[in-house]
């Protein structure tokens, strides 16, 4: 492998494999990093791990797809280094990671950022008792190592990763205890009809309608409607208490609670680099701004897949296209115009049924519980930042300072929309006015003895 | 147009002090900040109430600062998270020892008794884990660590109970002066009043220059990191002779680690940047003084900008206009100093007289050729 590159791919999900076999069609030789073992991203986790026939069908066609990508990306020969975390980009582009416990930097001209999204936090009483976890972190047991939980799971939230995940479940012969779905009630009538009739033909709505019917073929208990759920326990979780539809609290026995609320990009590196931010009001959350060529506002800091906004994987491997020719051309090798309009038509018919996606499933509204835990670093609930708000008006950084909240070693991740939404609630503001954290290095924790290291001028291993 | 006896620019801990102390003598204060209370130096403070090693210029000043810090809930109501677990400087070879028994008996000599030498037993019942080859400490016993964001709180509630009004999000643009009252015009509107109190940190030469004082200032942006939450062992404060490395552990059990390694600053943006290249040598140093702690995960690095003197010694005197005082400069070192400045500051403002404890701060002494130590 070669020590020194022009261009830095962070991610080797859909959208930074694409970009990384894009670049190398166009003759350049990008490095790519990953915080994984195999590339493949989320969605593709693990393509290249020993399977059984069984899992494989379980884990469906979409995942299927994953390792004739991921082939492809080995065969386009691009440098690419597994297990490998970024931690700082300093602009110009000074670059640190850290890999097998060393900390490393080096420089490059341009970056593309493919670090995709995470899933939008649930901050529910009770959420943080052993046994409670998300259905994105339940998904990866299940592609990484085919494990399933083995008491019955409950499972609560809403949008399409919990009917996947459901799926394979069942596929794989686990059992669930029951959905609590909090899609409002009567969103999909609301929204379907003006749907099907815009995207008659459309192959991935006509696919989830299809998972949709098969799903409630198998008879799973499937509550609409639900509210206020929460998990109740000592030492774990023993019961879920809800509210149903009609208005009825229940309260069941529980071991395993898995909740999902949406996916939103990964904005910490960008939000650090002090790109320019937008407010998405379909996905609610932050999305960094692009231009046609993937450029954030940042010159040279270009960015592709769910990053730049939730799309799925197929947009995710267009966007990075794109990124890659807008590269290129920076780095003064236009590609031919038509390869941009071709990357274009692609990103559009990748992203026509996303709207309907996001008004399916729109970000819950519902007001957090004061008890309720929303830092789980320092352990404070909404209602110490309700004080904090109310004692001292000010932005997420006043009220960082006053309560330590976001300070841990998460930066943020967990509780940073959750402060955004109180603040909005308290002042009477837009979530877009209110603002994010300030983010502070380093964007993955590093140790002091990685970063000691650092000194001695060590090249990477 | 508001009114007040004395404006004070900048929300900082000194700002915030000389405000508490002028309004509890009676005085109607007005706070103008920037951007909001704490946002730079006393927000980014690794919040050390340090004697320990201290300019001698300084010490009447520091001392007095020890005496309220330790009982600093008659002042602002609150503890500030302040605990006198003491100060720690370690050395390690017999040549360190016989300087710092010099240095320790000249104090002594000025009548100083806050510091003394302590040996390798001693050093490792206070620092248990710390690396063998050092084998003694300077050490007073009185110092400690505050939290920084408790201790603005508090100063910030301290003082609007006593009646300061605090503006924030009002930078200073300009001041001028109209029949004995100055008017200082900010993004929220004008202020006027007799009295003006230059507490704008490392931007205080910038306020100094629109009452037509020049006062040669630099910026400096002290590196911090803190790790994750260890279990509780350390309760000093640390730092090595010759380095850059303060180390202290957190109520909440986080490493704190700072010593001065500097980072980039912008004056103009307000904003500082990291340089990791030398806050490597940072994490070298603690690994070296405590050899246990090279697993432990950095969660955050920042920095805040602060001023700087070319002698490291603050501005706290009245300025060349009538009804001006500056109070800036600290130089790195001015959190300890935060209870006793705003006190005397506070009393030279109402009697205009500079009390002696402030006599080794005026800005002349910059401006004077040769004058500066």
């Amino acid at each position: 492998m070669k020590t020194e590159h022009d261009i830095l791919i962070v991610g080797a999900g859909p959208a930074g494999m694409a970009a990384a076999v894009q670049l190398a069609d166009l003759g350049f030789a990008p490095l790519v990093i990953d915080e994984q073992a195999m590339p493949g991203g989320q969605i593709w986790r693990a393509s290249e791990g020993p399977r059984s026939d069984a899992v494989r069908r379980a884990l469906g066609p979409e995942y299927a797809e994953g390792a004739d990508r991921v082939a492809r990306f080995r065969l386009s020969g691009v440098d690419y280094m597994p297990g490998t975390r970024l931690w700082h980009i300093e602009p110009g582009f000074q670059v640190f990671m850290s890999r097998d416990e060393t900390a490393f930097s080096r420089r490059y001209r341009a970056v593309l950022l493919a670090t995709g999204a995470q899933e939008r936090p649930v901050p529910v009483p009770g959420w943080t008792l052993p046994g409670v976890m998300t259905v994105g972190a339940a998904q990866i047991l299940l592609k990484t190592s085919a494990q399933i939980p083995e008491a019955p799971v409950w499972i609560a939230g809403s949008g399409p990763l919990p009917l996947l995940y459901m799926r394979q479940l069942l596929a794989l012969g686990g059992q669930v205890a029951g959905f609590l779905d909090t899609t409002p009630k009567g969103q999909a009538s609301r929204v379907l009809p003006h749907a099907m009739a815009a995207l008659r033909g459309r192959g991935d709505l006509i696919k989830g309608v299809k998972w949709l019917r098969q799903l409630r073929a198998t008879g799973l208990p499937w509550l609409r409607g639900v509210r206020d759920v929460q998990a109740l326990g000592q030492d774990r979780i023993e019961a879920v208490r809800y509210t149903a539809a009609d208005g009825r609290v229940h309260e069941q026995s529980a071991q395993v609670l898995l909740l999902h609320e949406g996916v939103v990009p990964s904005i910490h590196t960008t939000l650090a680099m002090n790109c320019e931010h937008d407010w998405s009001e379909a996905q609610g959350c932050f999305i960094p701004r692009t231009d046609e060529r993937g450029m954030t506002s940042v010159d040279g800091l270009f960015l592709a897949g769910d990053g730049a906004g939730i799309g799925g994987a197929l947009a995710a491997e267009e966007r990075g296209r794109i990124a890659a020719l807008g590269i290129a051309g920076r780095l003064g090798q236009d590609a031919p115009a038509a390869h941009l309009h071709a990357a274009h038509a692609g990103l559009a018919r990748r992203l026509a049924s996303r709207p309907v996606i996001d008004a399916l499933y729109p970000p819950s509204e519902a007001q957090i519980p004061d008890e309720t835990v929303i830092c789980r670093c320092e352990e404070l609930t909404a209602g110490d930042i309700r004080v904090a708000a109310r004692l001292h008006r000010g932005g997420p950084n006043q009220v960082k300072a006053y309560t330590r909240c976001g300070m841990g070693p998460c930066q943020g991740r967990q509780c940073g929309y959750s402060v955004n939404r109180i603040l909005s609630e308290e002042y009477g503001q837009s979530r877009a006015e209110t603002g994010f954290f300030r983010i502070r290095p380093p964007l993955k924790p590093v140790t002091l003895g990685e970063l000691a290291a650092l000194e001695e001028g060590r090249e990477a291993p | 147009m508001s009114t007040a006896d004395v404006l004070v620019i900048g929300g900082g801990l000194h700002g915030l002090s000389s405000a508490l102390h002028l309004a509890r003598d009676g005085a109607d204060v007005t706070v103008l900040e920037g951007e909001f209370v704490g946002r730079h130096a006393s927000g980014a403070s690794a919040a050390g109430v340090r004697t320990l090693g201290r300019d001698p210029r300084e010490m009447p000043l520091a001392l007095r600062s020890m005496e309220m810090w330790h009982q600093i809930g008659d002042l602002v109501s609150d503890d500030c998270g302040f605990h006198a677990h003491g100060q720690l400087r370690v050395f390690e070879t017999e040549a360190q020892i016989a300087a710092e028994t010099r240095r320790i008996a000249e104090l002594e000599a000025h009548g100083h008794t806050n510091e003394q030498i302590i040996g390798q037993d001693t050093l490792r019942q206070l620092v248990p884990g710390i690396n063998p080859k050092f084998i003694g400490a300077a050490y007073a016993d009185r110092d400690g660590a505050a939290d920084p964001h408790r201790t603005l709180v508090a100063f910030r509630a301290a003082a609007e109970r006593a009646g300061v009004r605090i503006v924030e999000g009002a930078p200073v643009c300009r001041l001028s002066e109209q029949r004995g009252a100055w008017r200082v015009e900010t993004a929220q509107g004008a202020f006027a009043a007799p009295t003006v109190i230059n507490a704008a940190g490392a931007w205080g030469a910038r306020v100094a220059a629109m009452t037509g004082e020049s006062i040669p200032l630099s910026a400096k942006a002290s590196m911090m990191m803190v790790t994750e939450r260890l279990t509780q062992t350390i309760r000093p404060v640390v730092s090595i002779v010759g380095r850059s490395l303060s180390f202290k552990q957190s109520s909440q059990g986080t490493l704190v680690l700072g010593g001065g390694i500097q980072g980039r600053y912008d004056l103009d943006s307000g904003r500082t940047a990291m340089d990791f290249h030398a806050l490597a040598r940072g994490a070298a140093a603690a690994e070296e003084l405590m050899p246990a702690v090279k697993g432990a995960r950095i969660a955050r690095c920042w920095s805040g900008i602060e001023g700087k003197t070319s002698d490291l010694l603050p501005v706290i005197c009245p300025g060349k206009a009538a009804g001006i005082f500056h109070i800036f400069g600290f130089s790195g070192h001015g959190f300890q100093l935060v209870p006793a400045a705003g006190e005397a500051m506070a009393g030279m403002v109402t009697t205009g007289v500079v009390p002696e404890i402030f006599l080794p701060f005026n800005a002349e002494r910059l401006t004077t050729k040769g004058a500066a130590a």
